[in-house]
C-alpha cells in the first residue's frame, strides 16, 4: 500500500468546513493530552474554561453576564489589532508591530486625556473628547507604523525586522512615561499616570463592557467593505497576489505601502486608545497582554477575512478569559490558553494540506481498467 | 503507456490514451492547449495518478518490457524518467552543482564536490552542454538554465527525458542548439519526449510524433512521412489557414515616437543605445532580434515600466517625461507582457479581477471609492464571451486556466481598456503575444491584433517568431546589442536577411 498525493484544482466549501472543524477538534485534543500529562482531567478543565468564558445558564437566568462581558472586553482590542494586521497581510506587508502601534496609540490617547485640559481643548461632552482621543491614538499608531513603511519604500529595509523591533522601542517609551515623566504625584509611589477625568472615559454597556465594542465592530465592517468592494481594496489585493502585475497595471506600490501602514498602524493605535479610555482610565502597567502578537494568529486563522476575524477574536478572548479562570479556581497556569492558541494555529495551518492536496491509497499494483 | 484515463473535476482530461515511444527516439507530442499533453506526461512522472491504465518501461536487465507503478515523482526518478518543466524548477540562489544534487539521497555524510563537479563537466561535454558547475543560477541566461535542468536529469541517470515545450523560452539559435543536443542524446540511447506547439521543430527534430486532441489519441506518424499542414489538421481537427492578412490601411498620426532613448539596467550596463523608433496609427512595427539584445527594455520603456536615462518619448504627441506607468496607461498604452504568468496576471485572483486591472479606474467601474459590482460583472462576462475565454466562470482563479485562455484574458483586458478609456492615441505593445500558444489560440491572438490595427491602433510587436513578424508587420526593426540595426519594409525582406541583421551585420 502506498499513499499518493496530488494537488486539487479547487476545493469545495464543504471540504474546507470539515477540515477546519477537524483541525480545531485536534487542537483541543492536543491541549487535552497536555493536560493529561500534567495530571488534570481535560474534560473538567475545558468545562471550567468554558464557564470562565461564558458563565453558566443559571447565572444568565439571574441576569448575570459577568463572564461574557469579560470575554468581550478582551475581544475588543484583539479584534481591532487583528483587523489592523489583516489589512497589511492582505498586501503581503508583514506588520508584526501591532503591539507597539497599540502602545503608541495608548500613549497618544492618554497624553490628550491628561493634558488637553491645560490647552483649553477639553469639551464638557465625553463623546467629543473620546473622539479627539481616538484621533490622537490613530495618528500615533499610524505615524509609528509609517516609519518602517518609509524605511521599506525608501531603503528596502525588511519590514518584519523593523516592525518587530519598534515594538520594544514603543514599550520602553511607554514604561518610561508612566514610571517617570507622567507619573501621578499623588499616586502614593505606585507607577502609573493619574486617572483620567470622567469626560475622557468611554461609556459602558454592561459590567465592564464598554462602547469600544461598537468601535471594533465598526472597524471590522469598514475594513470588510474596503477590502471587498473598494478600489483601494482591489489595489491591495493585486499587490498582495502579484506585485509585478500591480506595477504593470499602473498601481502605485510604494504609495500603497505607506497608506496601508498608516491605516493598519492607525487601527492598532485606536485599539490602544480604546483600552486606556475604556478599561484602565490611565496609562499604567499591563496595558496589553500581547494582543498585537495574538492578532497575527487570529488574522491568519481567519484567512484575513475581517468578518471571520471578528468571530475568531471573540473565541480567542474566551480562551484567554477561560485560562485566567482555571488559574484562579483550579490552580492551573493560565498559559494553558496560549498552548491552545498555538495548537489551533498549528493544526489549522497543517490542515490546509488536506484542502490543497488529495491523498489516495494505492495498492502495490496498478488496478485494472475501471 | 496504455489506456490511460485521467479525470479532473468536470472534465476527462485523458480518455484511454495510448502512447508508445521507442528507445533512442525523439518523439514529438503535439496538441492544442488543453489537449492533454502535459497531463499525460505528469502521469508518467508521478505528479498525477491515473484513474486507469498501465505504464510499461523497458527493463535493461531482462531486455523486455515491464509494468511499473509510478505514483510519486521519486518513483519516476528511480524508473529513469525525468521531466524538464516549462517553468524551471531551479533554486536561483544556488549553484549549478548544488541544483544538480538537490534531492538526491546520498549515503555519504560528506559530499565529494570535486567528483560531482567532474561528473557534471563530463556530462556537459558528452552532450554538448558545457556549463560552469560553480555558476549561480541567477547569473545564467534562460537557455543556460534550461541546460542545467537537462543536466540535472542526466545526472540522475534519466533514460527517458520529457521536455515540456522547451523551445518556448528560447531564441531560434538556442532552439537549434537544443535540437542538436537532443539528437546527440538520442544517439547515446536516451529517449526523448518532445512536447511542442511549433510544427517546424517537430518536422526538424523528431523521428515520430503523436498528436492528441481533447484528451484522445488522434494519430501517431513517422515524421518523415508527414507535413506541417497534416499535423496541424490533426491537432485542430479542421483545415488551418496559415496566412493572416496584413492590415492594408494607410498609416495615420504618430502614436509612439522615441528620440535618442538610452537606458542603463540595474547593473549599469547600457541596455538601449540611442534608440529612434516611431509607430503610426494603423501600423504594426515588428521588433526582431536574438533575445537579450534590448527588446525587453524597449517594451518596458515604451510602456513606462522603466524610465529612460536619455532621450524622449512621445505617446500621441504627448511628452511622457517623468510619467508613471499609470500615466502611460492613461495616455492610451496597452501592454501584452512577455511573461504573462509572472507579470500579466495575478494567478491567485479570479478571472474578473484580472480582467479589470487596466480599467478599474474608469467611471463606470468605480465612480468614487466603491466598485459598481453589477457593471463589473456585466463587463467581465461580455469580455469572457467576446474573447472566447474558456472558464467555468468569472470567479475561477486565473492560474487554473490553460495558457491560451490566460493569454486571451490579457488580450481582452488590454484591447478593451484602451477602447473604453481614451480614444485618440492607442498604442499596443505586444511582447511574445503568441509564445506557448496552440495553433487555434495563436490565430485568434494575431487576428485580433490585426483587427485592432486596422481600427487605428499602432502596434509594437516584439516576437521571436520571425514568420509571425514578417506575416503581420508593415515595417521591422531589428535589434542587436541595444541598437536598432536597421528598419526594413516587411514585404521586401527575406528571413535570411533578418537573420543577418540579427547577428549584427548590415545588409
Amino acid at each position: 500500500m502506498k499513499i499518493s498525493v496530488e494537488p486539487r484544482i479547487e476545493a469545495s466549501s464543504g471540504l474546507r468546513f470539515v477540515v477546519m472543524s477537524t483541525s480545531i477538534l485536534c487542537a483541543f485534543m492536543f491541549g487535552g493530552l497536555i493536560m493529561g500529562i500534567v495530571g488534570v482531567d481535560p474534560v473538567d478543565t475545558y468545562v471550567a474554561m468554558l464557564e470562565g468564558a461564558i458563565g453558566r445558564p443559571e447565572y444568565w437566568s439571574q441576569g448575570q453576564f459577568y463572564s461574557i462581558t469579560e470575554t468581550l472586553v478582551k475581544a475588543i482590542p484583539l479584534m481591532i489589532t487583528s483587523i489592523a494586521v489583516g489589512v497589511a497581510f492582505k498586501m503581503l506587508f508583514w506588520n508584526i508591530g501591532a503591539e507597539g502601534q497599540l502602545v503608541v496609540g495608548a500613549i497618544a490617547g492618554s497624553g490628550v486625556a491628561l493634558f488637553a485640559k491645560d490647552y483649553g481643548l477639553q469639551s464638557p461632552y465625553a463623546g467629543i473628547n473620546v473622539i479627539l482621543m481616538c484621533l490622537a491614538g490613530i495618528m500615533g499608531g499610524g505615524l509609528w507604523a509609517l516609519i518602517p513603511a518609509f524605511l521599506k519604500t525608501r531603503f528596502k529595509v525588511n519590514e518584519i525586522i523593523t516592525t518587530l523591533m519598534f515594538n520594544y522601542v514603543a514599550i520602553l517609551w511607554y514604561q518610561y512615561l508612566f514610571n517617570v515623566v507622567w507619573k501621578d504625584p499623588e499616586g502614593m509611589g505606585f507607577p502609573g499616570t493619574a486617572k483620567f477625568d470622567g469626560v475622557w472615559i468611554l461609556g459602558r454597556i454592561s459590567g465592564r463592557l464598554h462602547w469600544g465594542l461598537g468601535i471594533a465592530l465598526f472597524s471590522g465592517l469598514l475594513v470588510w467593505i474596503i477590502l471587498d468592494k473598494s478600489k483601494w481594496g482591489y489595489e491591495i489585493r493585486v499587490i498582495g497576489q502579484n506585485i509585478k502585475a500591480a506595477v504593470y497595471g499602473g498601481i502605485d506600490v510604494n504609495g500603497n505601502v505607506l497608506k496601508v501602514m498608516l491605516f493598519s498602524g492607525g487601527l492598532a493605535g485606536l485599539a490602544g486608545t480604546v483600552e486606556v479610555s475604556g478599561v484602565s482610565y490611565s496609562l499604567q502597567e499591563g496595558l496589553s497582554v500581547g494582543y498585537g502578537y495574538t492578532a497575527i494568529i487570529v488574522s491568519w486563522l481567519s484567512r484575513l477575512n475581517p468578518i471571520a476575524i471578528m468571530i475568531v477574536s471573540v473565541v480567542f478572548a474566551g480562551i484567554m478569559v477561560g485560562g485566567d479562570q482555571i488559574q484562579m479556581t483550579m490552580g492551573l497556569p493560565s498559559s494553558v490558553a496560549y498552548v491552545l492558541q498555538g495548537a489551533m494555529l498549528f493544526f489549522v495551518l497543517g490542515g490546509d494540506f488536506f484542502v490543497r492536496y488529495r491523498m489516495t491509497l494505492t495498492k502495490g499494483q496498478r488496478h485494472a481498467d475501471s | 503507456m496504455e489506456g490511460i484515463v485521467k479525470d479532473f473535476p468536470g472534465v476527462r482530461a485523458l480518455d484511454h490514451v495510448d502512447f508508445i515511444v521507442n528507445r533512442g527516439e525523439i518523439h514529438g507530442l503535439l496538441g492544442e492547449n488543453g489537449a492533454g499533453k502535459t497531463t499525460l506526461m505528469s502521469v508518467l512522472c508521478g505528479l498525477y495518478r491515473a484513474e486507469a491504465g498501465n505504464v510499461y518501461l523497458h527493463d535493461s536487465n531482462s531486455n523486455s518490457e515491464k509494468e511499473v507503478v509510478i505514483s510519486t515523482p521519486r518513483d519516476a526518478i528511480v524508473c529513469g524518467v525525468g521531466m524538464v518543466h516549462q517553468h524551471f524548477r531551479l533554486v536561483q540562489s544556488q549553484t549549478v552543482l548544488e541544483n544538480c544534487i538537490l534531492g538526491i539521497q546520498g549515503s555519504n555524510l560528506v559530499v565529494d564536490y570535486n567528483a560531482i563537479e567532474n561528473d557534471i563537466i563530463e556530462l556537459g561535454k558528452k552532450y554538448g552542454m558545457e556549463i560552469n558547475p560553480e555558476a549561480y543560477i541567477w547569473e545564467l541566461s534562460v537557455g543556460e538554465q534550461q541546460r542545467v535542468e537537462i543536466l540535472k536529469m542526466l545526472y540522475r541517470d534519466a533514460e527517458i527525458l520529457i521536455m515540456d515545450e522547451p523551445t518556448a523560452v528560447l531564441t531560434p539559435q538556442e532552439a537549434r542548439l537544443l535540437g542538436e543536443t537532443m539528437k546527440r542524446m538520442a544517439i547515446e540511447g536516451k529517449t526523448i519526449v518532445f512536447i511542442t506547439h511549433k510544427l517546424d521543430e517537430v518536422i526538424e527534430f523528431t523521428h515520430r510524433s503523436t498528436v492528441l486532441r481533447d484528451g484522445k489519441n488522434v494519430s501517431t506518424v513517422e515524421t518523415g512521412n508527414t507535413t506541417k499542414r497534416e499535423l496541424a489538421n490533426f491537432m485542430v481537427g479542421r483545415d488551418v489557414v496559415f496566412s493572416i492578412v496584413r492590415p492594408n490601411i494607410s498609416p495615420g498620426n504618430y502614436v509612439l515616437e522615441m528620440r535618442g532613448v538610452s537606458v542603463y539596467d540595474s547593473r549599469g550596463v547600457q541596455a538601449l543605445k540611442d534608440i529612434d523608433i516611431d509607430v503610426k496609427s494603423g501600423e504594426i512595427i515588428g521588433v526582431a532580434g536574438v533575445s537579450g539584445n534590448g527588446q525587453k527594455e524597449l517594451a518596458e520603456v515604451a510602456t513606462g515600466l522603466v524610465g529612460c536615462n536619455n532621450g524622449s518619448i512621445y505617446i500621441g504627441g504627448q511628452d511622457m517625461r517623468g510619467c508613471s506607468v499609470d500615466g502611460f496607461i492613461k495616455a492610451g498604452v496597452s501592454h501584452i507582457p512577455g511573461d504573462r504568468i509572472g507579470v500579466g496576471l495575478a494567478g491567485n485572483l479570479p478571472v474578473s479581477d484580472n480582467l479589470i486591472l487596466k480599467s478599474y479606474q474608469i467611471k463606470e467601474i468605480c465612480g468614487g471609492l466603491l466598485f459598481n459590482k453589477r457593471f463589473v460583472d456585466e463587463y467581465v462576462d461580455r469580455l469572457i464571451d467576446e474573447y472566447e475565454v474558456v472558464t467555468p466562470g468569472r470567479d475561477t482563479l486565473a492560474r487554473n486556466l490553460s495558457g491560451g485562455n490566460q493569454q486571451k484574458i490579457v488580450l481582452a483586458r488590454e484591447i478593451e481598456s484602451t477602447y473604453r478609456c481614451y480614444d485618440d492615441a492607442r498604442l499596443i505593445v505586444a511582447v511574445y503575444p503568441t509564445r506557448g500558444l496552440d495553433v487555434g489560440a495563436t490565430e485568434f491572438v494575431r487576428s485580433r491584433l490585426v483587427q485592432q490595427c486596422s481600427e487605428g491602433a499602432g502596434i509594437l510587436l516584439v516576437s521571436d517568431d520571425l514568420e509571425e513578424i514578417v506575416a503581420i508587420s508593415s515595417r521591422i526593426a531589428v535589434m542587436y546589442s541595444g541598437f536598432i540595426v536597421d528598419v526594413v519594409q516587411a514585404d521586401c525582406v527575406t528571413l535570411e536577411d533578418l537573420g543577418m541583421l540579427m547577428a549584427g551585420e548590415s545588409l
